[in-house]
């Protein structure tokens, strides 16, 4: 059974005509029966459930219950929620249970919204397939030999197969849009600071946002609205927009100015089916009234090398504090501390994760500094001045999402540097700190293409105004 | 300069802390040197008169009260994830020989 929009949901168990125990219920079945594409690492049924009968309870009693009542959600299980260990899919936070939530999780909570579950990804956010999860791959809800994308790829997967109207994920270089695209959901990547990273694990700090995977724009925004603002707890956090993100958006086309990404629509890799559909979705934008025009962004093709610097390296930084001497897998025989560090990360970390500390260690080490880690964040501010030059002509940009539709599970897996090219038309946009969204445009060969359309930092009202608009042609 | 050898991966897999098998430190010889090679193409990137960006949104120096908050957790809750403890504090192998 699918879901009603969100809004309808809330306002349904305000007015008591549906209750969250059997939101809740509804959820837990259909998470239940659809166990075999392993979208969810852990269930949070005991409190979901303490929690809906909490909501039903006030509603009985007339008090007001929040805008998103009864709604339930599915958190990546790299968001510390109570009701079930947060283990970022690692076998390093296994057995882990939050001792206090995600910011973003309070919000939702003081809402009326319920977590039901966490979802599954690959661990500590490394990876676009869902496949270097330390509880196995996810797969893909149109074709079980196929990966639902990633890291955010059980929460894409979880909303495809019903289990909730919405997921959080996490996006530090396309990890909510490129699984959007691959199962065919709507996934908003916020503005830097839009959201608060507290209590989610960190990867990489300079890019990681939190954000929304939905069926619809109007749900994403709905639930953005929640999400988004300062939090004393991230330091980074910027002001929201005082329109909110939900209400009154501006769906029109007619004489927006959109600019389609010539380095993105000519890449060599761009497979011609998805190139297709984006084009005859930017042809729909054009015939609602959009001023179509081509930008280039010349430093574009660079922003992979950029982020494979930047990001290993603010991850190994990151990932330094799992010692195993506070709170995660430790390893039990050693005889010195050097060595209980060593064996203790030796053992919790997977491959990608021990791949990624090596090379953001290397860029870092006295004597690559500036030949690596200097010279990618100078080519970053680049980056940035272009993608500036380029909002100073168009509202928006947009092409595809990623060069493919969904790869085979195991396709990529011998081959890092092959699976590190599946961000390659995701990290402009995380590098430069800009909003990017995906909504469906279709199928190429029977799976989905989702069309990115990003917008300049602070622009996100507008952004799912537009792709609201969008959405209605597609 | 990008290829890297096996005492280049033991000596990064000592700065990181990280107990490598030998198959593991094989493999990363030569899956950290294609990365690294695949990066290389920085090196002809034009950046004359630019500086390195570490902030987007351009934030600087966020300050608040230095002031106790209470956020509702007992150190004992905190201290209860811990491998070993004692007296209240985490227990740790020993240091100085």
């Amino acid at each position: 059974m699918s879901w009603l929009p969100i809004a309808d949901i809330a306002a349904k168990v305000q007015a008591g005509a549906l209750t969250a125990t059997e939101m809740v219920e509804q959820a837990l079945k259909t998470i239940e029966e659809k166990k075999e594409y392993n979208a969810i690492i852990a269930t949070t049924a005991e409190r979901a459930r303490e929690r809906a009968a909490h909501i039903d309870e006030a509603v009985k009693k007339g008090e007001k219950v929040g805008r998103l009542a009864g709604v339930p959600f599915i958190a990546k299980d790299n968001y510390l929620v109570f009701g079930a260990d947060t283990t970022a899919a690692s076998n390093m936070l296994k057995g882990f249970t939050a001792p206090y939530q995600s910011t973003v999780i309070e919000r939702l909570e003081a809402e009326g919204a319920i977590c039901v579950a966490k979802a599954n990804l690959d661990a500590f956010a490394h990876g676009g397939s869902t496949e270097n999860s330390d509880f196995g791959p996810t797969k893909n809800p149109h074709d079980k030999t196929r990966v639902p994308g990633g890291s955010s790829g059980g929460s894409a997967a979880a909303v495809m197969l019903d289990m909730a109207p919405f997921a959080l994920g996490s996006d530090t270089g396309g990890s909510i849009r490129q699984p959007a695209s691959f199962t065919g959901s709507v996934g908003f990547k916020p503005t830097y600071g839009l959201t608060s990273r507290s209590g989610v694990v960190a990867m990489a700090s300079s890019t990681d946002v939190m954000g929304p995977l939905a069926r619809t724009v109007d749900d994403a925004a709905l639930v953005f609205d929640v999400l988004a603002g300062p939090d004393p707890l991230d330091s980074t956090t910027i002001a929201r927009d005082q329109d909110g993100y939900a209400d009154g958006l501006d769906t029109s086309l007619k004489g927006k100015k959109v600019g389609v990404v010539k380095e993105y629509m000519e890449s060599e890799g761009i497979d011609p089916g998805v190139k297709a559909q984006i084009e005859a979705a930017i042809e729909k934008m054009r015939t609602a009234g959009a001023e179509i025009m081509q930008v280039s962004l010349p430093s574009l093709p660079l922003a992979l090398a950029v982020y494979y610097i930047v990001v290993p390296a603010e991850l190994s930084s990151n990932l330094s504090r799992h010692d195993g001497q506070r709170y995660e897998a430790s390893y039990k025989d050693a005889s010195s501390l050097e060595e209980s560090y060593t064996k203790s990360r030796g053992r919790g970390f997977g491959n990608e994760a021990k791949r990624r500390i090596m090379i953001g260690t290397f860029v870092l080490s006295s004597g690559y500094y500036d030949a690596y880690y200097r010279k990618a964040q100078t080519v970053r501010t680049k980056l940035i001045n272009e993608f500036n030059e380029a909002f100073q002509k168009v509202d928006f940009m947009v092409g595809p999402t990623a060069p493919s539709t969904a790869f085979k599970l195991g396709e990529n897996t011998s081959d890092p540097l092959q699976m590190y090219l599946t961000d390659v038309m995701t990290v402009g946009a995380s590098l430069t700190g800009v909003p990017a969204i995906v909504i469906p445009a279709g199928t190429s060969q029977g799976l989905p293409v989702g069309l990115q359309i990003m917008a300049q930092q602070r622009a996100d009202r507008a952004l799912f105004g537009i792709a609201k608009g969008t959405e209605a042609l597609l | 300069m990008t290829d890297l050898t096996r005492d280049d991966v033991l000596k990064l897999a000592r700065l990181a802390r990280l107990d490598l098998t030998d198959e593991e430190v094989e493999a990363f010889k030569k899956e950290l040197s294609a990365i690294l090679e695949y990066v290389a193409q920085l090196d002809d990137a034009d950046v004359s008169g630019l500086e390195p960006t570490t902030q987007v949104t351009g934030l600087k120096n966020v300050m608040r009260k230095d002031q106790v908050q209470d956020y509702g957790i007992s150190p004992d809750e905190l201290l209860r994830l811990a491998p070993k403890t004692q007296d209240g504090q985490i227990k740790v192998n020993r240091m100085i020989a």
